[in-house]
């Protein structure tokens, strides 16, 4: 017994510590990968014309003065390299102070803090993100269902078509289609933004069409697997009816692993949240880093989104990972 | 075989023709803009019709072709190789380059959302073909190691491989001969929707205006250039086709992966 809890103890301590690993490479990440910004990025906002006054108070003001890292490799006037130690302030150690303090800089444009830009987008993207799953969710459980206990018929058949249909539609072709059928055609919906209720339906199916295909094949292929089990032979020997085999028992064991994937797929939906908002002018996160960050080189406005859309995303598979090992005492154990 | 997998087959097959043969399978110059024949419909002459500044759509696609599978052959070739030797090393010899691959990157990758990656890097890279084909191999190779890593783990114990080290084979003749051979399966399953995955991240990105800059064809580019609202109005031709050549594309290689996977795993084909 006392093994097993040192074990428990163990196992979470590892689990913190790759997770603390995961969130270092991405904030060394987006720190390092801004110094890849091909030439300089006061040029790329303030333009050639600018005079060296600007350029230079511009550098000051957003760090870009200071050394990149704590050492280089800086040429010298014969042009040959030498290893040059510039000390604990660089850009790198910037940043991660200014992470720490909840600080992620100011927009090169603007000059508004970043962490007010994403905290303003950040609620249409869970929105959103949410809406998709839950429709999703909506659609798929009753398809796979009826799809694994159909095995082999035309039933199932069509449903598996459907669901791969699903999964090769990519949301940048579904998006534009919904738009030009619902938006340009019939009129019934908006073709873009975010003021009304119902201008969110377009998007969370686009967002989550993909995701439903997935789920649909993995409820079918589970529901087939418990259903060749010995409970549910059981079941049905007790004289329990096929509904109440499926649902309250080939269903709650089933539903294990679509419950992983759900919560990964709760990230995938927020990377993937980046081309449907482009599509329907949807206010979030993605918009944010599309239009706002990489269109216009606003750096440090893509530095945060990427930052802040990793860490949703790695807390949601961490969480997923946690209810995994909830719900399946069998993986608690092994 | 599947009947599925045949269709992917024959997809597949006519793709690399159009692809291959693309000069002189399009009719018409894929950069030709000619503002009187613009959002034209379908039509003898213009097969899928003409877009907002007058090309040819059918020419557009049938060079999109090349883009899409150049991308995908690439990606898919270059990650499936570093991640072969990786995985094969780290599962192989175990010790500190297992610990480092399996123990850091394994987790640090596959928590990271691979498309944020990709968008990412080429943001900061700047557009452009070669740095999107690039970030698409950094975030590919991994998957690809996991899986040979996990396939060597396994093979390594085998009774023929003990006797192929009893007979005095060296370590380099036990992977190459003995154990990537019986490694190698799923590797072809994980490449047929690796290529999938690399068609649909290049039009992606190129939606995302990251990736071939727009006058060329790629599809993601034409799908982003035909879903403003006018040209919506004016000519929707002008996003369904290159639409279903992605849609087309993206199933007919996930049809040969899922077909490939039940022929070479005998438990699925039994359902």
């Amino acid at each position: 017994m006392r093994s097993t809890i040192k074990y428990k103890l163990l196992n979470g301590l590892r689990r913190v510590a790759i997770l603390l690993l995961v969130v270092w490479t991405v904030v060394s990440l987006v720190t390092i990968l801004i110094e890849l910004v091909p030439g300089d990025p006061a040029v790329a906002v303030l333009g050639e014309q600018a005079t060296p006054e600007q350029f230079a108070q511009f550098r000051a003001r957003h760090g870009l003065d200071r050394p990149p890292f704590f050492f280089s490799f800086p040429r010298d006037v014969q042009g040959a390299r030498h290893f040059t130690w510039h000390g604990a302030h660089n850009r790198y150690t910037d940043y991660w102070t200014g992470v720490l303090h909840g600080d992620l800089g100011s927009s090169f444009r603007t000059d508004r803090p970043v962490v007010d830009l994403v905290l303003e987008r950040y609620p249409a993207t869970i929105e959103l993100a949410l809406a998709a799953l839950l429709f999703a969710v909506a659609i798929a459980i009753p398809l796979g269902v009826i799809a694994g206990t159909h095995k082999g018929t035309l039933i199932d058949n069509t449903a598996s078509v459907v669901a791969l249909l699903g999964i090769s539609l990519p949301s940048f072709v579904i998006g534009p289609m919904l738009v030009y059928l619902f938006a340009v055609k019939l009129g019934w919906l908006a073709p873009s933004g975010r003021f009304d209720w119902s201008d969110i339906i377009l998007p969370a199916f686009t967002l989550g069409a993909a995701l439903s295909a997935i789920l649909t094949r993995m409820v079918r292929s589970s529901v087939i697997e418990e259903m060749g089990e010995d409970y549910v032979r059981t079941a049905r020997a007790k004289g329990l009816s096929e509904r109440k085999v499926v649902y309250k028992h080939v269903l709650k064991n089933g539903l294990i692993p679509v419950v992983t994937i759900l919560g990964l797929q709760l990230g995938v939906l927020l990377a993937g949240a980046i081309i449907t908002e482009k599509i329907f002018g949807w206010p979030g996160l993605g918009l944010l880093l599309v239009e706002d960050g990489i269109a216009k080189r606003d750096y440090r406005v893509v530095q945060g989104c990427v930052l802040i859309i990793s860490v949703t995303y790695i807390f949601a598979n961490s969480l997923t990972d946690m209810v995994y090992r909830w719900l399946d005492p069998r993986i608690r154990v092994s | 075989m599947n009947r599925l997998t045949i269709i992917g087959l024959v997809i597949v097959s006519i793709l690399l023709i159009v692809a291959i043969f693309a000069p002189w399978i399009a009719p018409h110059d894929v950069g030709a803009t000619n503002l009187a024949m613009r959002y034209l419909p379908p039509s003898g002459n213009f097969w899928f019709g003409t877009d907002s500044t007058g090309r040819d759509i059918f020419s557009r696609v049938v060079f999109g072709a090349r883009i899409s599978l150049q991308v995908g052959i690439i990606v898919v070739g270059v990650s499936a190789f570093i991640g072969t030797i990786l995985g094969a090393l780290a599962g192989f010899y175990g010790g500190w380059i297992d610990r480092i691959v399996s123990g850091y990157v394994f987790n640090v990758f596959l928590a990271f959302p691979g498309l944020l990656l990709a968008i990412a890097m080429v943001a900061f890279l700047g557009a452009g073909l070669n740095k999107l084909i690039l970030a698409l191999c950094i975030i590919g190779w991994v998957g690809y190691a996991r899986l040979i890593r996990g396939q060597v783990l396994k093979v390594r114990e085998y009774d023929f491989v003990q006797a192929a080290r009893a007979l005095g084979a060296n370590d380099l003749r036990i992977l190459l001969v003995h154990i990537l051979p019986n490694a190698i399966q799923p590797l072809i399953v994980q490449a047929s929707l690796g290529m999938a995955g690399a068609v649909l991240s290049e039009a992606a990105l190129s939606f995302l205006g990251l990736g071939v800059p727009p006058p060329a064809p790629s599809w993601g580019v034409m799908i982003e250039e035909a879903r403003d609202l006018s040209t919506l109005q004016a000519a929707p031709h002008a996003l369904i086709f290159p639409g279903i050549a992605i849609v087309l594309t993206v199933l007919a290689f996930n049809f040969i992966g899922d077909g490939l996977r039940e022929y070479l795993d005998p438990r699925q084909r039994r359902r």
